[in-house]
């Protein structure tokens, strides 16, 4: 732009013909003018989508107010809604699957970053990004044919036998339960984690690991202290891209949660989450406000993924400030 | 080159849709309909047969689920709903001209269980039912559940329900039976496509319930007759109002509309779980075509008569060989007479 505008300004004649530099700059306008188009348009549609959650559940916001976040009890017959159980549910089964996914991701995308032969990293890569293609109703069923079962008759008594004395695995567990969605769900954003760390990590410059060598660092120290460092703020980037998915997952949930509105302490317990909650009874509800309390809970996903992608803005920051580098 | 094939393909386009707009104009009719997806094979069976014998007569049916199927008759933009409750009084208040409703096919729902060890047929009282669904009975070897079932061992094990997750008209029939059948249950949770579950999983789907029932030892289930009858799962025989316990199957499900058709309302909005009758299974219903009160479109109205005559009479012999219950003779004449009579 500057080199543009000197040129524009320049006060002797040029040999270059004015002209084409008119073009140029005209060329640039047209193209910043459709990319910004572009760019608005995420917000108008961002837009949109609230607004019309907003004006599609006036009935149960004028009738339950800020209550609804708050309630427990989900009686389409008695016409009382709240939110609470699912909110729970949404939250716990993200986060188990967070607690899995993260250090499983970010060890495969280590490995394939920078200890594996490029032909194997490239092969298994192409593995992973399969895996990220696979729709979600397939996971489920792998989830209630395979991770049920396995919960049911494995996991559980093993974890109340040998953990039980916590809260978080008291029986009894009938398989469907916040582990095993969160087991279904780890396994769905895992190749989230691992395809996008990897290249992040891959992105590293070659100095930072040579200069570590260098200074007489082994393999591991150089990767572990200096590379993931580095590339932090782009793993916690494929972190939260992981957990959005994570949150507004529904078809794969629903099949082994145990779509049960209720909030235990134990993760051997059935829940429920709130996209799952949706999706279930979205097409049957036929009562104005039922419909427009489901409506509300959409809402409400969209604020819980708004209040967390908040938080992960600001976590990223802080890394990024506390290492002083300009990621 | 490439410019050439692009220009050649618009033209292509175009003629087709030119050709297809003709088609149309020819005398064509075409109907749209939305809602249940519980009738939907038979429904989609009936509208190819029809178009077969009528070749200018086109019926489109999206099952997108009674409540939208309710939704989209209220508002008009299909020419008829389909639905697996009736409409309520709320419901029929908000449409100018009314809605009709015109039974098509019954249904029933039975009592599908997991106990390892027992693999005879069991009997279920009302009360242990509603019981067991209520949380009231927790164990398999419960004195309500073994007095109807002499000579099986049932094990002193914690009964784990199973219902479904997804609002439906299975949800619906099951807990209209149950609040006839206790009076707690219609005074606590009532009936409903999704009500609060006193205790019990969810599972998605007559398939989601079946699985869970499968996997889960001493669980107990319910799913739609067809989809048991489908994937010959075993269940249980249901007391009814005189005390028989019945075996569901199409003709104990017809046999409950008979009894119950003494009794059909002038609007046909009935509920038959629990009729009278010694043959009469008690968890059935009827499921609805939902046909708008005034019909401005006079070739659209007799097409939409002339389809429901066909389907009460010709049609219902195609009902048994997809698993659906046939209407009794009594309801499909006074669904005859209500035709010619109702529909404006």
């Amino acid at each position: 732009m500057a080199i543009l505008t000197s040129a524009e300004k320049g006060p002797e004649p040029v040999v270059v013909p004015r002209s084409f530099f008119a073009r140029m700059a005209e060329g640039d306008q047209v193209a910043h003018a459709i990319t910004l188009t572009f760019a608005a348009s995420v917000l108008l549609i961002t837009t949109l989508l609230v607004v019309t959650l907003w004006t599609h559940s006036s009935l149960p916001r004028a009738k339950f107010g800020w209550a609804f976040f708050v309630g427990m009890v989900w009686d389409p017959v008695a016409e009382q809604f709240g939110a609470r159980p699912f909110i729970y549910g949404t939250l716990i089964t993200s986060a188990v699957s967070l607690v899995l996914a993260v250090p499983l991701g970010l060890g495969a995308a280590i490995f394939l970053a920078e200890l594996a032969s490029p032909k194997i990293s490239d092969w298994l890569t192409f593995v992973v990004e399969l895996l990220a293609a696979v729709p979600s109703v397939i996971y489920g069923l792998l989830g209630i044919f395979v991770v049920v079962p396995f919960v049911r008759t494995v996991l559980a008594p093993m974890l109340i036998a040998s953990l039980g004395f916590l809260p978080l695995f008291r029986g009894p567990c009938y398989g469907v339960s916040f582990l095993a969605a969160g087991l279904v769900l780890a396994i769905m954003i895992v190749p989230f984690i691992v395809s996008v760390s990897r290249e992040v990590l891959l992105a590293v410059p070659r100095d930072q690991r040579e200069a570590a060598l260098a200074l007489g660092s082994t393999r591991w120290e150089s990767t572990w202290k200096i590379v993931v460092p580095y590339a932090l703020s782009g793993i916690l980037g494929s972190v939260f891209l992981a957990l959005a998915r994570a949150l507004g997952e529904t078809v794969a949930v629903t099949m082994v949660v145990g779509n049960v509105p209720q909030i235990q302490a134990s993760l051997l317990a059935p829940g429920y989450s709130i996209a799952a909650v949706i999706a279930n009874e979205f097409v049957e509800a036929t009562a104005d406000i039922y419909l427009q309390a489901l409506v509300e809970l959409g809402l409400v996903l969209f604020l819980v993924t708004f209040i967390l992608n908040g938080l992960a803005r600001i976590l990223i920051l802080l890394t990024a400030r506390h290492r002083g580098s300009p990621a | 080159m490439n410019r050439k094939i692009v220009v050649f393909s618009l033209v292509a386009v175009a003629l087709a849709f030119a050709a297809s707009a003709q088609a149309q104009g020819s005398g064509q009719v075409q109907l749209t309909g939305a809602g249940a997806t519980f009738p939907y094979p038979i429904y989609s069976k009936w509208f190819d047969v029809y178009n077969k014998q009528k070749p200018n007569i086109q019926i489109n049916y999206q099952s997108v689920g009674s409540g939208a199927g309710i939704r989209q008759v209220l508002s008009g933009t299909v020419d008829f709903g389909a639905s697996d409750g009736p409409m309520t009084d709320e419901q029929l208040a908000q449409s100018k001209d009314g809605v009709l409703h015109f039974p098509t096919v019954l249904g029933s729902v039975v009592p599908t269980y997991n106990i390892p060890g027992v693999d005879k047929e069991l009997n279920f009282t009302q009360a242990a039912l509603a019981g067991i669904y209520l949380g009231n009975i927790t164990k398999w070897n419960d004195p309500e559940i073994t007095k109807s079932n002499p000579g099986v061992n049932l094990p002193a094990d914690e009964i784990v329900v199973v219902h479904r997750s997804d609002g439906s008209g299975t949800s619906y029939i099951w807990t209209d039976f149950l609040s006839e059948a206790s009076a707690e249950w219609k005074t606590k949770v009532g009936r409903n496509t999704s009500v609060n579950w006193p205790n019990g999983l969810g599972g998605k789907g007559n398939e989601g319930v079946s699985a869970l029932v499968k996997q889960t030892p001493f669980s107990i289930g319910y799913v739609e007759l067809i989809y048991a009858l489908q994937t010959k799962l075993a269940y249980g025989r249901v007391q009814n109002s005189s005390g028989a316990f019945i075996k569901a199957d199409l003709a104990s499900t017809t046999a409950a509309a008979a009894a119950a058709s003494k009794h059909m309302p002038e609007d046909f909005r009935i509920s038959i779980t629990n009729a009278a009758g010694k043959t009469a299974y008690p968890i059935s219903s009827f499921t609805w075509l939902l046909i708008p009160g005034s019909i401005p479109d006079a070739t659209k109205k007799s097409t939409l008569k002339d389809f429901l005559k066909w389907m009460l009479t010709d049609g219902q012999k195609y009902t048994q060989d997809l698993g659906y219950a046939p209407l009794p003779k009594e309801v499909v004449e006074m669904e005859l007479k209500a035709i010619d009579k109702k529909i404006k």
